[in-house]
């Protein structure tokens, strides 16, 4: 129990540490970005800064509930965290509000609660439960079919919300389900599916089919001696050169303008810092105003003048970037790098699979959110509203990142008594 | 190995975003200009300009307030077109162009629409504007001028444009800056220094606050008042004088080097480069290519001195001992050197000394000293570069260092010059090639300030100081220490006593007897100078410019005066009249000669520089010389075509 002090100290104080570390500078720079001269007395409660500490200190009790549980209690409990997450997204269908265009929110008072971001942890829960089990065997079809359908279900469920964002982040899962033997054919085809979306986007699929038949004819040439298939080769080409149509088909007449347009500034094929760019063009002039050691803190004129859109919640690396510079954004990104690794270096380490896939799902999810959001704001992928954890402004968000660590970091404590 | 497949992704994201952080935060510099167009508001605060005062302390430039009518195109409301146009004063057509011009510029942001109305106009259309919505007033600070003078040293003011904000940091796009004249030379005096207010906008470029609590702020600094050394009456005087007239009266205090007028003619009425009609009327003035309104003929025109300069020849041949004021030398009516050509004169009493020599301008006389001068030394160069080294003592040959932002350095020629229009060594040349130098003639040239400052320097027998125009800048009590530095010349104040009486003479007894001005002890000297134009690729000779330097009084003078007629023929029937009018008037401070004010104010010489222009034959001092002869027989030609 937590009361005894060999507990305590069993757990991992890096992990802590770095939390604290995240959480605190994340408030700094939400209180930068929300903080307005006049506007309010400070302890308004309609200070999102105020607010955002009303998490934090509310987050530290869900710290103290989670590392209270019985470390037996989110294996055992798994398959109905995982259910009742279902139904808590299902509900959304039902009791849903929607706040800036998506029906994610269940409204309390004043308090909005975002179930999809606890599901994260109940699906990595779920599928750490199934991974472990020992009659699952992740090399078999019908298994591997079975993980993704537990991962699958809460994205489909969170798409049309529409929040595509936090589906995306279910990608994540890859990286358990390859860390326990998953099929190298599927990194190396879900790699090659990216690689070709990008290059039709590029090129074109006409350049990109005629790409991959002249690459194909060169390796049947240069394998001619072992006897290749021709019917391997011609199918594999004829997959590329179909994807490549199907992706741009899709692209012009599936997206929407406004999807298209996020690829195409990333791409650098259309710049319009006015209008569709207006965003990552902002946000790249206040992380460039930023400099060596940053404007200081409250002193980002692109911060104060709130140029960036969603600067407390998506856009919050940008203040960070533009008070505190270069030394600042690195500090950060290397909290979260050493977050990661820290937590991947503990999954090893475990001796339960349970575990062991569970830290590797928190990682993942971690790495995905941290990627994709990071890369956004620093213009190098598309956009896409997710948040970055412990930082972005959100009780949900910081609440959800929280327990989904809190539990790894539960369930790292406990190792030594699993001896 | 499946164990480093998220390990190694998430430490290659890691160098990436560091990579990209480095590019955009410190490599590439861009971001923080775009940033600072973003959030920061920058807003001027003009100080007023400062005042121009005459040397006796009357108020000559002020400012008056101007109004802008002003435009946010995208806040514009439909209003009444034809109402508006009427209260503008303005028609339809142009309003359309100036709100269509501004919505090019920019939908959001001001722009002027009618620039500088007067007060009367804006009186007229201050109630009204509550009806037209995205239009207002701006006001700002244009130059008064309580005189309709002295736009030649006055300078105007002007919006800056890109080459001055380009090299000069202080100035904004929309600025304005002296040009010309005090305006330019005591810009930074007269400017001030502006205020400058940062705010921080939000993304609607709306104000929400000072940037950085002010602490980038600054405080305007009014600009200073400019006393000149100008006397407005005696400038005035000078301008009515010129009427009808090209040329230039320069009037120096000697004791001092102050600049009592500088006139100019034709000048204009400096009110003409302010407000609505501005650039009508600069542009108009400066594609005037004939009379050349703009041109300060007084600092620019470079002229041969003519006969003024015979004191000078004087003075350097006593200074190197070839001659003293008893020695008579004989003119038999021009000076023969062996030339095919002798240095002709004018008729007078022969043999004469130096005196006599000055009183009645006699060429052979200075021929005489001027070839001694220069034969004194083994070789014509050294005796060129001796005599050239003395009137550069004078501030001639090269620019005279007054406090105004143009001028000439005229033109004395040395040692060089002369070998190389002779191609020395291949040929040789003497002291008698260079002889029309003598007489103020041949290579010789100056502007008219010049030959007011060696007059002056005269005058003081033997030193000046450098001519200039600020008598004092107020608050600060005091002149650059350039101006009160003592020039003095290479010539023993000695010397200067003879020729100071045969400058006396001159309006004693010689070519200026009939200028005299009871009471007042007038030197003076007369001067003829030949001049040349091209008409049709042809040189042709108009008639001669009349010039005259004088100061007054003989001893102690207070004035000293170079006046210069474009085309007024012989040295004494404008230039001569003038300079003692102006003395008078300086001196006394009225005029009792009111027969040569009444001359020179009723003699126009349009009717004589429309000669050149009107393309028939003319002749050249008064009727002595027909000239452009081609000019005769192209009209010829036309009549026998018939």
């Amino acid at each position: 129990m937590i009361g005894s002090s060999r507990n305590v100290r069993s757990f991992d104080w890096v992990i802590i540490l770095l939390y604290l570390l995240l959480v605190g500078s994340g408030w700094i720079n939400i209180y930068s970005a929300s903080y307005d001269t006049d506007a309010l007395a400070f302890f308004s409660t309609d200070n999102l800064f105020i607010k955002q500490l009303l998490f934090i200190i509310f987050g530290i009790g869900l710290i103290i509930f989670v590392l209270f549980l019985d470390a037996k209690f989110f294996e055992r409990f798994s398959s109905i965290i995982y259910i009742v997450s279902l139904l808590s997204l299902l509900g959304l269908f039902v009791f849903g509000n929607t706040i800036s265009g998506a029906t994610s929110w269940y409204k309390f008072g004043s308090l909005g609660l975002q179930p999809s971001e606890f599901a994260k942890a109940a699906t990595a829960l779920a599928l750490a439960k199934y991974l472990s089990d020992i009659q699952t065997n992740i090399k078999s079809i019908k298994d591997q079919i079975k993980a993704f359908v537990i991962i699958a279900l809460p994205a489909l469920i969170i798409i049309p919300q529409p929040d595509p964002g936090s589906a995306l982040v279910y990608a994540a899962f890859f990286f358990p389900l390859y860390r326990e033997g998953l099929a190298a054919a599927y990194l190396i085809l879900g790699f090659s599916v990216v690689l070709l979306f990008v290059l039709t986007l590029l090129f074109g699929p006409i350049y990109v089919g005629a790409g991959a038949l002249v690459i194909g004819i060169f390796l049947f040439v240069k394998n001619r001696k072992r006897r290749p298939s021709k019917r391997l080769y011609l199918g594999i080409v004829a997959a590329c050169a179909l994807f490549a149509f199907s992706v741009n088909y899709i692209f012009e007449n599936v997206f929407e303008q406004r999807h298209r347009d996020r690829f195409n500034i990333v791409l650098g094929k259309e710049v319009d810092a006015k209008s569709i760019g207006y965003n990552t063009a902002q946000s790249e002039i206040a992380i460039g105003n930023g400099g060596w050691l940053g404007r200081g803190f409250l002193q980002g004129t692109q911060t104060k003048g709130k140029f960036v859109p969603e600067q407390h919640t998506d856009y919050i690396f940008s203040t960070v970037g533009e008070e505190w510079g270069f030394l600042g954004s690195t500090f950060v990104v290397l909290l979260f790098i050493g977050l990661i690794l820290r937590i991947i270096q503990l999954s090893e380490k475990q001796k339960n699979d349970f575990s062991r896939i569970y830290g590797y799902g928190v990682a993942g999810i971690l790495f995905v959110h941290f990627v994709v959001n990071v890369g956004m704001v620093l213009g190098l992928l598309p956009t896409v509203g997710i948040p970055l954890p412990f930082f972005s402004y959100g009780g949900s968000g910081l609440w959800g990142f929280t327990i989904l660590l809190f539990i790894f970091v539960k369930l790292d404590g406990n190792r030594i008594n699993e001896w | 190995m499946r164990k480093l497949l998220l390990l190694s992704i998430v430490l290659f994201t890691g160098v990436v975003f560091v990579g990209r952080l480095f590019y955009l935060q410190v490599y590439d510099t861009s971001a923080a200009v775009q940033s600072e167009n973003n959030a920061i508001k920058v807003v001027y605060d003009y100080p007023q300009r400062g005042h121009i005062y005459d040397r006796n302390n009357k108020l000559i430039v002020s400012n008056q307030p101007s109004y802008d009518l002003m435009a946010i195109p995208r806040e514009i409301k439909p209003f009444d077109t034809l109402e508006f146009c009427k209260l503008l004063n303005i028609d339809k057509e142009k309003l359309v162009k100036e709100l269509n011009r501004a919505r090019v510029y920019s939908p959001r942001l001001p722009s002027v629409i009618v620039p500088t109305m007067s007060k009367k106009e804006y009186a007229y259309l201050g109630e009204q504007m509550r009806k037209y919505e995205g239009f207002y007033i701006q006001k700002r600070s244009l130059r008064d001028y309580q005189i309709d003078f002295g736009a030649n040293f006055l300078g105007y003011i002007q919006e800056v444009n890109q080459s001055i904000i380009d090299a000069n940091p202080y100035y904004q796009s929309g600025d304005l800056i002296g040009r010309q004249g005090v305006e330019q030379q005591y810009e930074d005096i007269l400017r001030g220094v502006k205020g400058v207010k940062r705010f921080q906008k939000d993304r609607f470029n709306r104000i929400i606050g000072s940037y950085k609590n002010g602490i980038l702020d600054t405080m305007p600094v009014a600009g200073n008042d400019l006393q000149l050394t100008i006397d407005a009456e005696l400038q005035k005087y000078g301008e009515e004088l010129m009427t009808n007239k090209r040329g230039g009266i320069i009037a120096l205090d000697p004791s001092t080097g102050e600049i009592l007028a500088l006139v100019s003619a034709p000048n204009y009425d400096p009110a003409l480069l302010v407000g609505r009609e501005r650039s009508k009327n600069f542009t108009k003035m400066y594609y005037d290519s004939i009379s050349e309104p703009l041109v300060d003929r007084v600092l620019l025109g470079q002229y041969p001195p003519g006969s003024p300069f015979k004191a000078l020849t004087a003075l350097i041949g006593l200074q190197e001992n070839v001659i003293d004021t008893s020695e008579r030398i004989s003119c038999h009516g021009g000076y023969n050197y062996g030339g095919s050509k002798p240095l002709g004169c004018h008729h007078h009493a022969s043999p004469l000394a130096m005196e006599g020599g000055i009183a009645n301008s006699c060429n052979a006389y200075f021929a005489t000293v001027y070839r001694r001068s220069i034969e004194k030394f083994k070789t014509p160069q050294e005796g060129i570069d001796n005599w050239k080294a003395h009137l550069k003592s004078f501030g001639l040959g090269d620019f005279l260092g007054y406090d105004l932002p143009i001028g000439r350095p005229g033109f004395i020629p040395n040692s060089e010059f002369y070998n190389r229009s002779y191609q020395y060594p291949k040929y040789r040349w003497y002291a008698t090639a260079t002889i029309s130098n003598a007489i103020g003639q041949g290579e010789v040239s100056m502007t008219p300030i010049q030959m007011a400052n060696f007059t002056a320097a005269i005058a003081n027998r033997g030193h000046y100081y450098k001519p200039h125009i600020i008598k004092k800048i107020k608050g600060v009590d005091t002149i650059p220490t350039a101006y009160q530095q003592k020039q003095q010349t290479t010539i023993d104040p000695k010397y200067f006593e003879p020729v100071v009486e045969g400058m006396h003479g001159v309006y004693n007894y010689g070519t200026a007897s009939t200028l005299k001005i009871p009471g007042i002890e007038i030197c003076g000297k007369t001067g003829t100078a030949e001049n040349y134009t091209r008409i049709d690729g042809k040189r042709v000779q108009l008639t001669d410019h009349s010039t005259f330097v004088a100061f007054a009084p003989k001893d102690n003078p207070k004035i000293a005066i170079a006046v210069f007629v474009e085309n007024g023929y012989w040295g004494s029937r404008f230039g001569g009249r003038i300079a003692s009018v102006m003395i008078e008037k300086y001196l006394k401070g009225n005029v009792t000669r009111k027969d040569l004010e009444q001359w020179v104010m009723t003699h126009s010489l349009e009717d004589e520089y429309a000669k050149p222009q009107s393309g028939k034959p003319f002749s050249i001092n008064d009727g002595k010389k027909v000239v452009a002869k081609f000019l005769l027989e192209k009209e010829e030609d036309k009549v026998h075509k018939k």
